[in-house]
């Protein structure tokens, strides 16, 4: 962790758990992604993923301990300003279930818009562009999303992620709903628009077969402070 | 966008969206129409009399009385002597006195025979008199002066021949053939009874039940204008106006202790007053009973937009991932909930329009009732108003919970 670089994420003596008296799920004394980093986390599942990703989301809030993200203070922010950094710094694609069905491609990736830096021209030139890059029709605008097929619709999640230019994106496995062919050319469109676009990609999986496609790679448990029971 | 979504996810959702407005609609056209007529009804009864200090019949019910003098609903129990009310004439304290005489009809409207003097005294809504909108008033035994819907409805001119006919109802088996009246005036509209009531002179009345035989010699001496002399055997009440209105409660119980025969007298706005209190706790049933109709149906509309919930955690989740605050959430099942609401409630409010235009006549013809159709009043939108915050109250039960599983759920839909 080269310590000149910008961070995108910065995590210190993190802790939590859901009440008081439950168990302490997350516990990361620090953990660190450089700016423009793509990193593969592996993890099992039930390991504690979607938990720290709600936390670096901001829609779980920590027990203790501190999350930076752009070098900015983010967990202790109020919840409705985590709702709105979220929304116009952090892209997410799901494993599925991304898009709202009953709206239109356009539609999905403008309410995206509307709730991150707002639509504009800028943003609907960025949307026709990505389209291409993405390999998706201008046809598919205007059909509901789910009217897609499953790899349209992943790569819509990506279209959607990108509207607002955002410094981060998060994805959390979103090759699972794909078959074993398309999860490659899947993870190399992602990885294309990432690195186009510069941004910081934290891609979570509980498949290493899939940490052939990164730079980086890290176990989940290696930033975890494992439990006794954990210990290898 | 927000509503936007909203509207796109009842599409989405066609048969249970479509389903809850019809309910809305059907309760929300209840309540609206009960409430409409409810205030319209009050006013038109309220309109039907003004001026008027003491009606005076038969003895009867006061309702009964008030029912066939003023709204020309049902028959005279009795009639009574002429002689009394040439008495009451001439009592100190009376300024005028109107006799009428019911009970023939034409067509299904109501014939009365008065005199002229109820042109000049009889008065309707605000102390407003009646108008002549087309030729004179009766003078000859067989003129007829008809009321505007009268005129209107079956196409009669200045002018037209009227065959009277013996008791209530259009279909009636002993027609007076003999007795042809001419239309010599047409009333201007007044929105009560009296549109739909044919006058005639009293003697005119009394001609109507003459034998074919006399009827054609009153009509010959009518017509070769020698005088006629009919005489007036009994009528069916008597409209009084006092000198002063002090003095209607000691008039009254005058007419109640009448020696020659019995009468009875009631005083318009108290009698009104009393039928409308016999009528308006019908009416108030109604309107609870309407109310519980509309709450039941917007609780529906709450059961529909919670058993959605269950089947939209992914799009929360999704919502949520994209920056949606929780109280996004919230919003969009309460934008669910106005639109299925407002769009109920202008449907509902059209359909008592549309049932107003069309029912109107008949409320006026079988009930004596006149009610203004026009229900785009401040009065409605209020309610319509009350309706959307009701909507509102119950809609945040499924509002709230989808913000609550939302705050919990995070972007984790499982």
């Amino acid at each position: 962790m080269s310590g000149g670089r910008a961070k995108a994420l910065n995590i210190e003596q993190l802790t939590f758990r859901y009440q008081k008296d439950t168990p302490t799920i997350i516990d990361i004394p620090k953990w660190q992604v450089d700016a423009g980093d793509k990193i593969f986390v592996s993890g099992q599942s039930g390991s504690g993923k979607s938990t720290l990703l709600n936390l670096i989301c901001g829609t779980l809030t920590p027990t203790s301990g501190t999350i930076t993200l752009l070098e900015k203070p983010f967990s202790s922010l109020s919840s409705a300003k985590r709702d709105e950094f979220r929304a116009q710094h952090i892209g997410v694609v799901f494993q599925q279930f991304n898009l709202i069905p009953y709206l239109s491609v356009r539609q999905n990736v403008e309410l995206a818009a509307y709730f991150g830096k707002g639509v504009s021209k800028e943003s609907r030139e960025l949307l026709r562009n990505n389209m291409s890059m993405l390999q998706l029709s201008e046809q598919l605008l205007e059909q509901r999303a789910d009217q897609l097929s499953v790899g349209q619709q992943q790569r819509v999640a990506i279209l959607r992620a990108l509207i607002n230019q955002p410094e981060i994106i998060i994805a959390d496995e979103p090759t699972s709903a794909l078959d074993s062919q398309a999860q490659a050319g899947f993870i190399q469109l992602l990885l294309d628009s990432v690195r186009q676009t510069q941004c910081t990609l934290v891609f979570v999986s509980h498949d290493i077969g899939l940490a052939q496609h990164f730079e980086k790679h890290i176990r989940l448990d290696q930033i975890l402070n494992s439990e006794p029971s954990h210990v290898a | 966008m927000l509503l936007k979504v909203a509207l796109h996810s009842l599409a989405n959702r066609k048969a249970a969206a479509w389903l809850t407005l019809l309910s809305i609609v059907v309760s929300v056209t209840l309540l609206i129409a009960v409430e409409h007529l409810r205030v319209q009804a009050k006013q038109s009864f309220g309109r039907t009399v003004s001026g008027v200090d003491l009606i005076v019949g038969a003895p009867t019910g006061a309702t009964n009385l008030l029912l066939y003098s003023v709204f020309r609903m049902g028959n005279p129990t009795n009639s009574i002597r002429w002689q009394s009310y040439k008495a009451l004439q001439n009592a100190t304290s009376v300024d005028w006195a109107i006799p009428i005489s019911l009970g023939d009809s034409y067509q299904g409207f109501r014939v009365m025979g008065t005199t002229i003097d109820y042109l000049e005294h009889f008065k309707y809504g605000s102390q407003q008199s009646l108008r002549l909108a087309q030729g004179k008033a009766f003078q000859s035994p067989f003129d007829a002066m008809l009321g505007a819907d009268v005129a209107k409805q079956l196409g009669f001119k200045i002018g037209d021949k009227i065959v009277l006919s013996h008791g209530l109802g259009s279909v009636s088996f002993s027609h007076h053939d003999h007795a042809p009246f001419v239309v010599s005036g047409i009333l201007a509209a007044t929105g009560t009874p009296i549109d739909k009531t044919i006058h005639i002179s009293l003697q005119g009345a009394e001609v109507a039940h003459m034998s074919q035989q006399q009827a054609e010699q009153v009509m010959h001496r009518v017509e070769s204008g020698q005088d006629v002399d009919i005489e007036i055997s009994a009528i069916s009440a008597i409209f009084v106006g006092l000198k002063s209105k002090v003095h209607s409660l000691q008039m009254q119980s005058v007419v109640n202790r009448y020696q020659a025969e019995p009468l009875m007298a009631i005083i318009p706005g108290v009698a009104l007053t009393e039928l409308w209190e016999l009528v308006g706790n019908l009416e108030n049933i109604l309107l609870v009973v309407s109310i519980m109709v509309l709450i039941s149906s917007l609780l529906g509309l709450a059961t529909m937009l919670l058993t959605s919930i269950r089947e939209r955690k992914n799009e929360m989740a999704v919502l949520r991932a994209i920056g949606a605050k929780p109280w996004v959430i919230f919003v969009l099942i309460q934008a669910e909930a106005m639109l299925i609401t407002v769009f109920a409630s202008l449907i509902g409010v059209g359909l008592v329009w549309l049932g107003l235009m069309m029912g109107a006549d008949l409320l006026a013809q079988e009930y004596g009732l006149f009610i203004d159709s026009n229900v785009f009043t401040i009065a409605t939108w209020a309610r319509v108003g009350l309706i959307c915050c009701a909507s509102f109250v119950l809609s945040a039960m499924p509002a709230i919970s989808a913000y609550r599983h939302s705050l919990q759920q995070g972007l984790t839909a499982r």
